[in-house]
């Protein structure tokens, strides 16, 4: 016989998970109380009739009226180009800075008695991972003004911290055989760093990079918010003056685009592994 | 480590990923006008909001917690809601019990479109709709938990263990009761791992959520950016920071004793 699960027939009936239960019970039943409903009072549904028939007729014209190809780029078409262009430099700007962080705060390349070195190195990349990247796109607008560039940025030092810690985790479980390889051998430090330890790393940082991007083009459509480019803030105009055609069709290239560009990076990944 | 993986290997191919990524680069850069050395040149605005940054308004936190807590409760009543609804669904989203393609391909659809769409603007899309405040919040939470949880639910419910299913068939049992004991049994502690995870992701979603009047911290926290005060902006994240360390230590626990 192989082995097949045996199935739980009787729930476990022990008291700690039934004191666990109530005690979840409860918190749900206390957020409810909690949550002020007021909005709900001049909530109609005329209100949502109009908002679905503006959504199912999409204002296709918006996607392109020729100024992607003047490179004024103010129609959708052009939006998702610009959203994707500061998701990727983005991307870029984190994967690379991210690479002097992993080599401060990767634990294995210090000896015993400098351990301190990689805390900073991880201290500063819990710092900036803290931070939302709303806040960030709001501090980048003020230093380059509003505009697509500010995005990247935001984006950037974000992914920083998110791909430093990621890369660090990695660095820190490579094996040491290759290593010591060189080593014994008599290869310089910098020798080992690009025979025996990047080899091992360039495949999985990859794959991290590529999963960011899918990530960087999903904050990308946002930042618009703060103005910060890409196709958020047009979202953000067409949604406060109502124009549900319009929304709707921001919304579909938006679901397009980023599957699309999922589906890519994951055929990526399955390639480069 | 291969052969394969050293840098020298393929060398060509390697230098030719490279000049593409080069192009791409240059190339997205020239798209949304960059140029690093404005960053350099104005890179005394950082020196100011770091200044203000980090001389922190401690005195402002007493007025923060009516606003955290919505957030949290916004999070809690959400993600209970995205699970109650994603996992009846989630049953309807494999050939396992419902045993037609289409159906399955219909509520699969459905799921990854809401995860497609980032966040931030199912939010203010749901803001427009229903009116500016938490129960706008609460709603956009239960929706992405929807489709969040929802493919994780349908992901662990196509590797069940297909022997009690055959067995419950066999003796005539219909697809509801299949689903009750044969499925759900061996999914449900999977489903409370998975709601505790939703619940950590919903926490650091919904602390700004409040930026498209979505309610909760996120409010408080728009507004004072706005006003230049990041004083108290300092004091904000350091809490939102709390906050999100906290429920992970706390959904830790819980996923031990409960999954």
């Amino acid at each position: 016989m192989n082995k097949t699960k045996e199935l739980p027939l009787e729930h476990k009936k022990n008291s700690k998970l039934r004191i666990y239960g109530i005690i979840i019970s409860i918190l749900v039943l206390v957020s409810f109380t909690l949550i002020d409903f007021s909005s709900l009072a001049n909530f109609n549904l005329d209100n949502i009739k109009t908002v679905f028939q503006g959504l199912i007729r999409p204002d296709f014209a918006y996607l392109y009226d020729g100024s992607f190809i003047d490179g004024s780029m103010e129609d959708l078409l052009g939006l998702m180009v610009i959203t994707v262009a500061i998701a990727f430099l983005g991307t870029m700007i984190g994967t690379i800075l991210a690479i002097p962080f992993t080599f401060l705060s990767a634990r294995n390349l210090y000896p015993k008695n400098l351990q301190w070195i990689p805390s900073i190195g991880k201290f500063i990349l819990n710092v900036l991972r803290a931070f939302p990247e709303l806040v960030y796109a709001i501090i980048f607008v003020k230093v380059v003004g509003p505009g697509p560039f500010a995005g990247a940025l935001a984006i950037g030092v974000h992914h920083i911290g998110m791909l430093g810690k990621l890369f660090t985790e990695e660095m820190e479980s490579i094996e040491d055989g290759p290593l010591e390889a060189h080593d014994s051998v008599g290869a310089k430090f910098w020798q080992i760093i690009f025979y025996g330890v990047l080899p091992q790393l360039t495949a999985i940082w990859t794959s991290f990079s590529l999963n960011h991007f899918e990530i960087a083009v999903r904050s990308a459509a946002t930042l618009g918010l703060v103005g910060a480019g890409g196709v958020g803030a047009p979202m953000i105009f067409a949604i406060q003056q109502r124009n549900w055609p319009r929304v709707s069709v921001i919304l579909i290239s938006i679901i397009i685009m980023v599957s699309a560009i999922d589906s890519f990076a994951a055929w990526l990944r399955k390639k480069v592994q | 480590m291969r052969l394969k993986d050293t840098v020298h290997y393929n060398l060509k191919n390697q230098l030719l990923i490279l000049l593409i990524i080069l192009v791409l680069f240059s190339g997205s850069a020239v798209l949304i006008d960059a140029s690093f050395s404005e960053v350099i040149e104005n890179a005394d605005q950082v020196g100011v909001f770091l200044g203000n940054f980090l001389k922190p308004d401690f005195s402002y936190i007493p007025e923060l917690f009516q606003p955290l807590i919505q957030t949290i409760a916004m999070s809690i009543a959400g993600t209970f809601i995205g699970v109650i609804v994603a996992v009846p669904v989630a049953f309807l989203a494999t050939t396992v019990v419902t045993r037609n393609r289409y159906i399955t391909a219909v509520f699969r659809f459905i799921m990854s479109v809401i995860r497609t769409i980032p966040s931030l603007l199912l939010a203010a899309l749901i803001v427009a709709i229903f009116g500016i405040g938490e129960f706008s919040g609460l709603l956009s939470v239960a929706v992405f938990t929807f489709g969040m949880v929802g493919q994780l639910v349908y992901g662990s419910i196509e590797t069940v263990d297909k022997l009690p299913i055959e067995t419950q068939e066999s003796v005539g049992a219909n697809l509801m009761q299949i689903a009750l004991v044969s499925i759900w049994l061996q999914i449900n502690q999977n489903v409370i791992s998975y709601a505790l995870y939703a619940f950590e992701v919903n926490v650091r979603a919904s602390t700004v959520l409040g930026y498209v009047g979505a309610g909760g911290i996120g409010q408080i926290l728009s507004t004072q950016l706005n006003f230049f005060r990041y004083d108290r902006v300092a004091v904000i994240i350091l809490i939102i920071l709390l906050v999100v360390m906290v429920t992970d230590l706390i959904s830790g626990v819980l996923r031990k004793e409960l999954a």
